[in-house]
């Protein structure tokens, strides 16, 4: 037992000592927190728009003043020549082009229908998706302002019934993007650094030699691992803790769940996560190797656990292969706990998967780990 | 000159020697590759949605069909009593909720208004919002082949023409990206620590004692990656041109060209950061931290730049992956020529004269 307090207070003061590690370990994260969730959103605001309106009549200039009040679009040129239009769009000034035609209200009067073509820069296929949903929702209400503007009789309820949406969002009801993200890329900057960091603890006693050194001591195998990962694992908890403050105190985050419960959870997960860390350190000779590797694991597991683009949404194969990530889970949990107020059996399937994990990584890790260097 | 090229051929045999970063080093990009094109969708498709029908009437039959023959929606529940959403919401089962009021088809019929109400769990702001836009397409569609008259009215009717990208595919958005960020890890991280490696492992003394400059130390260290960051480019852009039919549509030299500007940028970044740490430990955690999050997230990666606060688009300046992407997604995708892109170059370009000069400083510095 002595022989771990000791190891213990070595790793904390190899940790402490490194001034250049310090302010990463402690302040990178927090700053991250605070740009990422500001940065990550799929809304789309500011399109910027190239319009050509050939027809310039009273119907033509209103449908454009209803684009700019809707706050979504902004002209930034008008122009008579498609060319033009065009070419505002090649260099990226515009991203999308709103071409209204020669004789629009006159065709509107006399066949009670006319077109405007709607020209999007759909190199983000998704934004370009959003942006369209605006323009016919502004063009829907528009239309309905035109039956009282050229005076045509309102339908008959019976012959066109009405099918009344209301709606109501759960949970989130003014749709704040960073409810949805903060929780997530918290799990990403606990999970980073605990993870790299154990990665590289090993591996650097390796290639320094002074794992020779630790060998030769009488220290056991297991004593050595708690030694290396208990400093890591407490470490976590104050990232957690910091981030958590931050989370309420500058983007108001709900915690309607048990904050003890994130907690409990966050120490189960990071057995695994620092389990995974030792065990890469194990199978690599160098600090780039290790690393490298770890980044490679975060990558794929981050891009899949539905932080940025939701798992519903990938195809069955992919999917299935979430059930491999623990980041997903750990994710699914922060969400549901924080946002959704939901209690331990309502993630007792994610719990039981982190305990998985964990027992996995770990069993893995120390039956590598040779205190005898071949 | 002889001697600095035995010091390259050095480094090369020091990076073929590691397999396994080897092995990495090639089959990450693909593996992303595969995962951005095959898998990363940012379109919503199988929601799961838990219909409550007290009614149970014709028109609420045809409506629940309709939705569920919709590739989007993937039916998880049917109740006719509404207990039971919350759970189903905590728990995860459904994301949609879609409730009927009781006689409806009557209500429909004889007040011409009947109401459905439409329940999203919005812990994603994102898919609630799409979720909500499908369910009401599909419920106006329907309400309009109720109609037995012509709709009367005027109506302006959209002609919507999505450019450059007509179906869609999130794959032409990403590659770009991809490259970006594996240029960065490839350039700027392996640079960074293959310099500080020698320091911690004190053989940088070895090498500043031998014949060879300090700048031919740099050169040496800094051209097998770039070979190597070439040769990837070269097998994503194969790969995404056979695999995932992304068009090249500018001039594939020019391409190369900027790629090469960035692949410069991203080593003296590289360097930079190894004269400024002491343990690859350090340099590893800044350029991760540092670099590569800002790399996916600030520059366009995946979120629009323009929907960011404006302080950030502010930092966003800084980043030169934004700038590399909006030359590498004009090339590719919108096919411009130079004279559009121009002053994106320039900002890299003094960039990377900005960092080399810095980063040739802090080198001397430390000599002395």
């Amino acid at each position: 037992m002595r022989t771990i307090l000791f190891l213990l207070q070595k790793e904390f003061l190899q940790i402490f000592r490194n001034r250049a590690m310090l302010p990463i370990i402690f302040v990178m994260p927090i700053i991250q927190l605070l740009v990422l969730s500001f940065a990550a959103t799929f809304e789309v605001k500011n399109t910027t728009v190239s319009l050509i309106d050939e027809d310039g009549s009273t119907t033509s200039r209103r449908l454009v003043e209803h684009f700019e009040a809707s706050g979504y679009f902004t002209v930034m040129h008008r122009t008579f020549s498609t060319a033009e239009a065009d070419a505002d769009m090649q260099r990226g000034d515009a991203r999308m082009i709103l071409h209204i035609p020669a004789d629009f209200e006159h065709d509107l009067r006399q066949t009670g229908t006319a077109p405007v073509q709607i020209i999007l820069d759909a190199q983000d296929g998704a934004a370009a998706g959003v942006v369209q949903s605006y323009a016919v929702r502004i063009l829907t209400a528009y239309n309905r302002d035109l039956q009282v503007a050229f005076g045509t009789p309102p339908p008959d309820p019976i012959a066109q019934p009405v099918i009344d949406v209301v709606f109501s969002h759960w949970y989130n009801p003014d749709l704040n993007y960073q409810f949805y993200m903060v929780p997530g890329i918290l799990v990403l900057l606990v999970t980073m650094i605990g993870t790299f960091l154990s990665s590289m603890n090993v591996v650097r006693e390796k290639e320094i030699g002074t794992i020779e050194q630790l060998n030769v001591t009488p220290i056991r195998k297991r004593d050595f691992i708690i030694g290396k990962l208990a400093p890591l694992w407490l470490l976590s908890f104050v990232e957690l803790a910091a981030g958590l403050v931050v989370a309420k105190v500058v983007f108001h985050v709900p915690m309607l769940g048990n904050l003890w419960l994130i907690f409990g959870l966050t120490g189960v997960y990071m057995v695994g996560m620092l389990g995974l860390g030792l065990w890469i350190s194990t199978i690599t000779e160098t600090q780039q190797q290790a690393m490298f590797i770890a980044w490679f694991i975060m990558v794929v597991f981050i891009l899949m656990s539905g932080l940025f683009t939701p798992i519903e949404s990938m195809p069955w194969w992919a999917q299935k292969l979430t059930l491999l990530n623990p980041i997903a889970y750990f994710i699914e949990i922060m969400r549901r706990v924080l946002l959704k107020g939901a209690g331990f059996w309502d993630v007792q399937a994610q719990f039981w998967a982190l305990v998985t994990f964990a027992v996995v990584l770990v069993t893995l890790a120390v039956r590598q780990y040779h205190k005898v260097s071949a | 000159m002889k001697a600095f090229r035995g010091f390259v051929i050095k480094e090369f045999y020091h990076i073929l020697r590691d397999r396994r970063t080897l092995v990495i080093l090639f089959g990450m990009p693909v593996i992303q590759l595969v995962l951005f094109g095959f898998a990363i969708r940012n379109e919503v498709n199988d929601i799961r949605v838990l219909l409550v029908d007290p009614a149970g009437d014709y028109v609420t039959q045809a409506i629940k069909s309709e939705v569920l023959a919709s590739p989007y929606f993937e039916g998880v529940g049917h109740q006719t009593h509404e207990t039971g959403v919350e759970r189903a919401f905590q728990t995860g089962r459904a994301k949609e909720a879609i409730i009927f009021e009781p006689n409806f088809a009557h209500r429909l019929a004889h007040d011409g208004v009947a109401r459905v109400q439409v329940l999203t769990d919005a812990s994603d702001p994102n898919t609630a919002n799409t979720i909500l836009a499908y369910t009401t397409s599909i419920l106006q569609d329907y309400q309009r082949r109720l109609a037995s008259g012509p709709a009367g009215g005027v109506r302006i009717v959209p002609e919507v023409r999505m450019r450059y990208n007509p179906a869609l595919k999130s794959v032409f958005l990403f590659v770009p990206g991809l490259i970006a960020l594996i240029l960065m890890l490839v350039c700027a991280l392996m640079t960074s620590i293959t310099i500080t490696r020698e320091k911690e492992t004190g053989t940088m003394e070895v090498l500043l004692v031998s014949p060879l400059k300090p700048a031919q130390i740099i050169v040496g260290k800094v051209i097998p990656y770039l070979v190597i960051s070439l040769a990837i480019v070269s097998v994503v852009l194969t790969l995404a041109r056979t695999v995932f039919q992304v068009p090249i549509r500018g001039s594939l030299a020019l391409l190369m060209l900027e790629c090469l500007l960035f692949i410069a940028c991203a080593l003296s970044l590289g360097i930079l950061i190894s004269t400024r740490s002491r343990t690859q430990q350090t340099a590893m955690m800044v350029s991760l931290a540092g670099l590569l999050l800002p790399t996916v997230i600030l520059s366009g990666f995946i979120f629009p730049v323009t929907s960011m606060p404006a302080p950030l688009q502010m930092v966003s300046h800084i980043v030169p992956a934004k700038w590399f992407l909006i030359i590498v997604r004009g090339l590719m995708i919108k096919g411009v020529g130079f004279a559009e892109i121009w002053q994106e170059t320039a900002v890299l370009a003094g960039m990377t004269l900005f960092l080399l000069v810095v980063s040739v400083r802090n080198f001397n510095d430390r000599l002395a």
